[in-house]
């Protein structure tokens, strides 16, 4: 038996070409929107890798550092390193912020990193070009995504880096690419005002008679003194000795110095689970409609085509053609018209992704179910069609 | 069964119920045996159609006996079970334009009643081509329906029609849209192959200049038929 649906596509191929390009489009973009979905999970799960922590010290009953704001002391780490299960402990800071680059800006997450070796946590693991930050002071690491070269200038507030090495894949959970400075120019970002508002501080300060007072000399001068530095950090990155379990060394963290710990999983959690979860379910809803309207289109082009040959189903039904070799003609009609924009889309999203401004992770696995998706809701479209050809009475085929 | 044309006597047609009931076909008798053509003529409104779907087996009549050879397809409201392979293997259908399935070539449309019944592919095409050599379209075999003329469609339909070899096959005015010379090639190819394969042939029409052609004519009027024995000019 010769395959009528194959012929009907032949015949007329560059409609069903078209169409299919129309519909690999939309394929394309529903499974570039997956991609952004995994992009953003990957990028999360990066920035937990790329940490090299095996717990994150945050600020008591917050989920910092990176889905809620905390602040610890920056003399903690040292009685952390001292406990038992520690192998390192660093403190970090992370604030995202406009980097400018000449007369353009970049939107990064400066990450403020202690001064120790490549490895530690919070550092960089590898780089791509030039080397690790080896002064206190104005060097920078930064990722390639952001676009700087080895020997850029970059500005963070007042002060003025130099690009010493490049990293890859060091992003922020929103994909922000990351660019690493000596901690204590990191802290000293954070909190560091322009002259106006220094100076404003200070007389506000001198004003107040409970912190200007004569009888106690040097008491004011102290006090501005504390309020031009920083002592805080956002977290207390920690990596476990050999042998030790993520609880035992957590939970005396948790007794003895009063502060939240999360383990890799809980961070992961965190991250995926609440960080992201609104924009997942932003990324749900929209392919829940991409699916509809594929299935929409996809019905509509097979009612169409099923409408245009509602003579020819006539004749077929009067000649004896089985209501099931019209039906299976219809629905392979949809499905190849389904594969058709399937390969059109993935070839589309596998093209277009490297383009997007954020990560976009396009997995096999998704190509599957998506392929799978396309080819249920090319059947369910067709069922339309197929109850239409099948209401379809022969007696149309004969006059009068 | 095949060689015994077909037969059909008391044959009924009501649509609706009640008040609103019409009796489309009145007791309506007719025999048509094999190798003849004969013309089924009528004004619009007469049954002509509803008649030609009851012999079609597409819709049931409701009261009347049709036999197609030996085989008895209905019965005062008794029918064969599987009307559509009735259809398919014991009746061919001419109509007034080819529809010709335009995604198919010209062999393939004819080979596909074949096909349908479970006749191999290679069979059903070799079946096919002998039919369009018969008809004289063997040339255009490979050419889609849009590719032929008026006349060569119309050929490759009747091809189609004969192609199961039914006993017998039902031609809704096949010469409407041809002109004259066309009109009166498709008659004497009708009559040429109801007489090779002993085809009962009843042909519906209007067409005024091929009435003559018939040997015998059924008139019908308000769902009721009468023979009349025709002029059957030309075609012995």
């Amino acid at each position: 038996m010769i395959s009528l649906a194959g012929r009907d596509i032949l015949h007329a191929w560059g409609k069903f070409i078209f169409t299919g390009i129309g519909l690999g489009l939309l394929i394309g973009v529903t499974l570039t929107m997956a991609g952004v979905y995994r992009g953003m999970v990957a990028d999360g799960k990066a920035l937990l890798d790329n940490s090299g922590a095996d717990l994150w010290i945050v600020q008591r009953d917050t989920l910092g550092p990176y889905a809620e704001s905390s602040s610890v002391y920056d003399d903690l780490w040292r009685g952390v390193r001292a406990m038992p299960g520690v192998a390192a402990a660093a403190n970090v800071t992370y604030l995202t912020m406009q980097v400018r680059h000449g007369q353009r800006d970049v939107r990064a997450m400066v990450v403020g990193i202690m001064a120790g070796n490549a490895g530690d946590p919070g550092w960089p693991p590898y780089l791509v070009a030039g080397r690790q930050i080896t002064r206190g002071h104005y060097e920078a690491v930064a990722d390639i995504a952001t676009g700087f070269k080895l020997g850029d200038e970059l500005k963070i507030r007042r002060n003025r880096y130099n690009v010493v090495g490049l990293t890859r894949r060091m992003v922020s959970s929103s994909g922000d690419p990351m660019v690493f400075i000596p901690l204590k120019d990191a802290q000293e970002a954070q909190f560091l005002k322009d002259n106006d508002a220094i100076w404003m501080q200070r007389r506000r300060t001198a004003a107040n008679p409970a912190f200007n007072r004569p009888i106690v000399p040097g008491l004011l001068e102290a006090i501005l003194d504390s309020q031009t530095t920083n002592n805080y950090v956002n977290a207390v990155l920690v990596r476990l000795a050999r042998g030790y379990t993520s609880e035992e060394v957590a939970e005396p963290i948790r007794r003895w110095k009063r502060l939240t710990v999360y383990d890799r999983s809980q961070m992961e959690e965190i991250l995926i689970g609440k960080l992201i979860a609104t924009s997942a379910k932003q990324i749900g809803m929209f392919l829940a409609i991409l699916a509809v309207v594929s299935a929409a289109i996809v019905a509509f082009i097979i009612y169409t085509l099923t409408m245009d040959k509602i003579r020819e189903i006539a004749v077929l039904k009067l000649i004896g053609t089985r209501n099931r070799t019209i039906a299976k003609m219809i629905m392979q009609q949809a499905l190849a018209l389904g594969s058709i924009g399937f390969v059109v889309g993935k070839i589309a999203a596998t093209f277009a992704a490297p383009h997007f401004p954020k990560y976009v992770l396009l997995m096999p696995a998704d190509s599957i179910a998506g392929f799978f998706a396309v080819m249920l809701i090319c059947v369910l479209a067709s069922l339309v069609a197929i109850r239409l050809a099948l209401k379809v009475d022969p007696a149309e085929a004969i006059g009068g | 069964m095949r060689g015994k044309g077909i037969h059909i006597e008391g044959l009924s047609k009501r649509y609706g119920e009640g008040d609103t009931a019409v009796l489309a076909l009145k007791n309506v008798n007719m025999t048509v045996v094999p190798g003849e053509v004969v013309g089924l003529i009528g004004p619009s409104g007469s049954g002509k159609s509803t008649l030609l779907k009851c012999l079609g087996a597409v819709i049931d009549p409701t009261a009347g006996r049709m036999m197609l050879g030996d085989e008895v397809i209905y019965d005062d409201g008794w029918k064969v079970r599987d009307l559509r392979a009735l259809r398919r293997d014991k009746i061919g259908f001419v109509f007034q334009a080819p529809y010709l399935i335009p995604f198919l070539d010209v062999t393939d449309n004819i080979a596909l009643l074949p096909m349908l019944a479970g006749v191999p592919n290679n069979q059903a095409r070799t079946r096919a081509l002998e039919l369009l050599t018969a008809l004289d379209v063997q040339h255009r075999a490979k050419a889609m329906p849009s590719q032929l003329s008026g006349g060569e469609q119309q050929r490759a339909a009747i091809a189609r029609g004969l192609v199961n070899r039914p006993p017998v096959i039902l031609a809704d005015e096949p010469t409407a849209p041809l002109d004259s010379q066309r009109a009166m090639a498709v008659i004497r190819i009708l009559n040429d192959m109801a007489r090779r394969y002993q085809t009962a042939i009843i042909v519906v029409t209007h067409d005024e200049k091929i009435i003559p052609t018939f040997k015998r004519i059924y008139h019908i009027r308000d769902g009721v038929t009468h023979e009349e024995a025709g002029e059957g000019r030309g075609f012995d």
